[in-house]
């Protein structure tokens, strides 16, 4: 369902270019649980945010499910962000003025889904990750790993297609870590597409397949 | 979604009161000083009307500047007005006197004039009666004075029948006036007003003389400037087409004057008040720019969880139009509350004029539109990766 085809993207800063992503081709099949493994400045999040709509290949092409993604307008890609793609973010990127559960609403208000379903969605998503009790904390009131649960809840309950994590465990202690990669094999074991981001190899083993990344460029991919 | 949006707007203005009211407190400032001000002129300016009203605008008053090679006299003025444009016509002379009486004494503007006065000036007799013909013919030391002059003079308010001195001259009461709000014709800052016949003032006062120096013509219908045309023919006339020897005041020219005297005024205020909303405006512009870079990362989040530029806009636009618009009914409220203030305080009752509500509403979008769509649309066309990674 995801398809690069020679995708580059170029970074000009001042008299440097950057080549943040180096002809990238992979493709990632419904139901896969992929990691993508690689240092810091290897071209991760670049590859993730061109993956999720939220910027475009300067070069080759991105096929989502089977359509050319630079044939969308803006409004279409948001969209397409919309009901197809959940985001984790290594920072949760929860929005601090609202609580929980308007949190996990967001994406359904976007989507017009209804008021009384949104409800039932954000009940179902909350209770998924063991946080309903905590519905009415703000951002601010939970900790780190907690913050990170309601943001998978909130990626979970657009019901979208391909679940995004970049770097979800980065900000989180081991420990806690491991509960949200344990939720994570959870969504997959229900047939969710999972591409997580990590520099940590560890965490990447849990993926059914690796790809790893260096310098903008693939240098191998594993099957677990 | 715009139901959405409108909860969101609550929820940003309500998330920060402070800021969202002194944000607001331009527009509050700008609709109070709108409203009421155009609020206290109009009614200002109602019951300035309702008094030239009651001056009797359908009247002329003539002075006789000069002709005194060929004085008018008492008897010739029914002859000025064979016009059928003209109703009555009464001579009047004035002069100051001091009237007293065993209680108190007082400055006084005495006119001496005829029985048709009272019709042209539309006086209303509380008690006893007008000056009549005999009084004028008979140069009877009669007086009709008006109601604060018999409180203030005699002590009381009904005293028809008894004496009071002008200038140490013995006159009897006859009638006392209805004590009216108007501004008199020649208006002395006293307003106390005794009336006596024209030929008994003659008699108190040297520098008068049987001939006419002013008088008043009520006129039919209300052509006003017709009769003076014709009044004009017939004096040009009887004093051999010399144009100096007399000048005609016409009132409904008084009442234009004013009339946009307040208008001008009412234009003037509203229009500094306009321009004290659109300060306010440029307030809610500069919170709201403030606000779109305070929430770059909110809009990022937004737009990655499948915000799309319009409903960013939406969402922003909203907000502005809702702080301008809590701050029209905030300064709404305050209004009233300033005009009833004003109606204890000064004893007048003006009342919140509807049409200046409905302006300083229709401004307050306006406002909040003009001045939101450069932040809405600033917060709308950010990228959302550059969004994200804002700091
Ligand atoms: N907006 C940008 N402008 C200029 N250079 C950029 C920009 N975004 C990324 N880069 C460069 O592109 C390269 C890849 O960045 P990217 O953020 O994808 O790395 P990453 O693998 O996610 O790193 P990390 O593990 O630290 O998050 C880096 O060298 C970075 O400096
Ligand atoms: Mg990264």
């Amino acid at each position: 369902m995801i398809r690069f085809e020679n995708v580059s993207k170029i970074y000009q800063v001042g008299d440097e270019t950057v080549k943040a992503l180096d002809d990238v081709s992979l493709s990632i099949e419904k139901g896969e649980f992929v990691s993508i493994i690689g240092p810091s400045g290897s071209g991760k999040s670049t590859l993730m945010n061109i993956i999720g709509c939220l910027d475009v290949a300067d070069m080759g092409q991105y096929f989502l499910d089977g359509a050319p993604i630079e044939n969308y307008s803006e409004k279409e890609l948001a969209h397409i962000r919309n009901k197809k793609i959940g985001f984790i973010f290594q920072s949760f990127n929860l929005i601090g003025t609202m609580d929980a559960a308007e949190n996990v609403e967001l994406p359904m208000i976007y989507q017009r889904v209804p008021a009384k379903e949104r409800k039932r969605r954000v009940e179902e998503a909350l209770k998924m990750v063991g946080l309903y009790e905590r519905r009415h904390h703000k951002p601010n009131q939970l900790s780190g790993g907690q913050q990170q649960r309601v943001a998978i809840a909130r990626a979970m309950a657009g019901e979208p297609s391909i679940l995004l994590a970049d770097e979800p465990t980065g900000n989180l202690d081991s420990n806690t870590g491991k509960q949200i990669m344990a939720l994570f094999r959870e969504l997959h074991e229900q047939g969710h597409t999972i591409v997580l981001i990590t520099h940590d190899p560890e965490v990447a083993a849990q993926a059914d397949r690796s790809i790893a990344i260096h310098d903008g460029k693939i240098r191998k991919e594993v099957a677990a | 979604m715009i139901i959405q949006s409108m909860k969101m707007a609550i929820k940003a203005i309500a998330s920060n009161k402070l800021r969202s009211f002194l944000t607001m407190l331009g527009i509050i400032i700008g609709v109070v000083s709108l409203v009421v001000l155009v609020s206290l002129v109009n009614g200002a300016t109602g019951s300035i009307n309702d008094s030239i009203d009651s001056l009797g605008s359908n009247s002329l008053t003539v002075n006789i500047t000069s002709g005194q090679d060929k004085p008018l006299k008492l008897s010739e003025l029914d002859s000025l007005i064979e016009n059928e444009i003209f109703d009555e016509i009464a001579p009047t002379s004035k002069t100051s006197v001091t009237a007293s009486t065993s209680y108190a004494e007082e400055n006084v503007s005495v006119t001496g004039t005829t029985t048709a006065y009272m019709n042209i000036e539309k006086l209303e007799v509380a008690s006893g009666r007008f000056i009549m013909n005999p009084d004028v013919d008979n140069h009877s030391d009669v007086v009709v004075i008006s109601e604060d002059l018999a409180v203030d003079v005699c002590g009381r308010s009904n005293v028809v029948g008894e004496t009071m001195k002008l200038d140490g001259k013995n006159y009897l009461i006859i009638g006392v006036l209805e004590s009216s709000n108007s501004l008199t014709s020649n208006s002395d800052n006293s307003d106390y007003q005794a009336y006596i016949p024209y030929t008994s003032l003659i008699r108190l006062s040297d520098g008068i003389s049987l001939d006419i120096s002013s008088f008043e013509v009520s006129v039919n219908g209300d052509d006003l400037d017709k009769a003076e045309t014709i009044l004009e023919n017939v004096l040009l006339n009887r004093f051999d087409n010399d144009e100096d020897a007399y000048s005609i005041f016409n009132r409904s020219q008084i009442a234009e004057a004013m009339s946009s005297v307040n208008n001008t005024l009412s234009l003037l205020l509203g229009g500094i008040a306009g321009i004290s909303l659109l300060v306010g405006g440029i307030g809610i512009m500069n919170i709201m720019l403030v606000s779109a870079t305070e929430r770059t990362r909110e809009i990022g989040i937004r737009k990655a969880i499948g915000a799309t530029r319009g409903s960013v806009l939406m969402q922003f636009l909203i907000e502005a139009l809702m702080l301008s618009l809590f701050g029209c009914g905030i300064g709404i409220g305050i209004s009233e509350l300033v005009i009833v203030i004003v109606n204890i305080v000064g004893n007048v009752s003006y009342t919140m004029s509807i049409s200046i509500v409905g302006i300083s509403v229709g401004f307050s979008v306006f406002v909040g539109l003009v001045f939101g769509l450069y932040p809405a649309n600033k917060a709308a066309t950010m990228k959302p990766i550059e969004a994200l990674r804002f700091n």
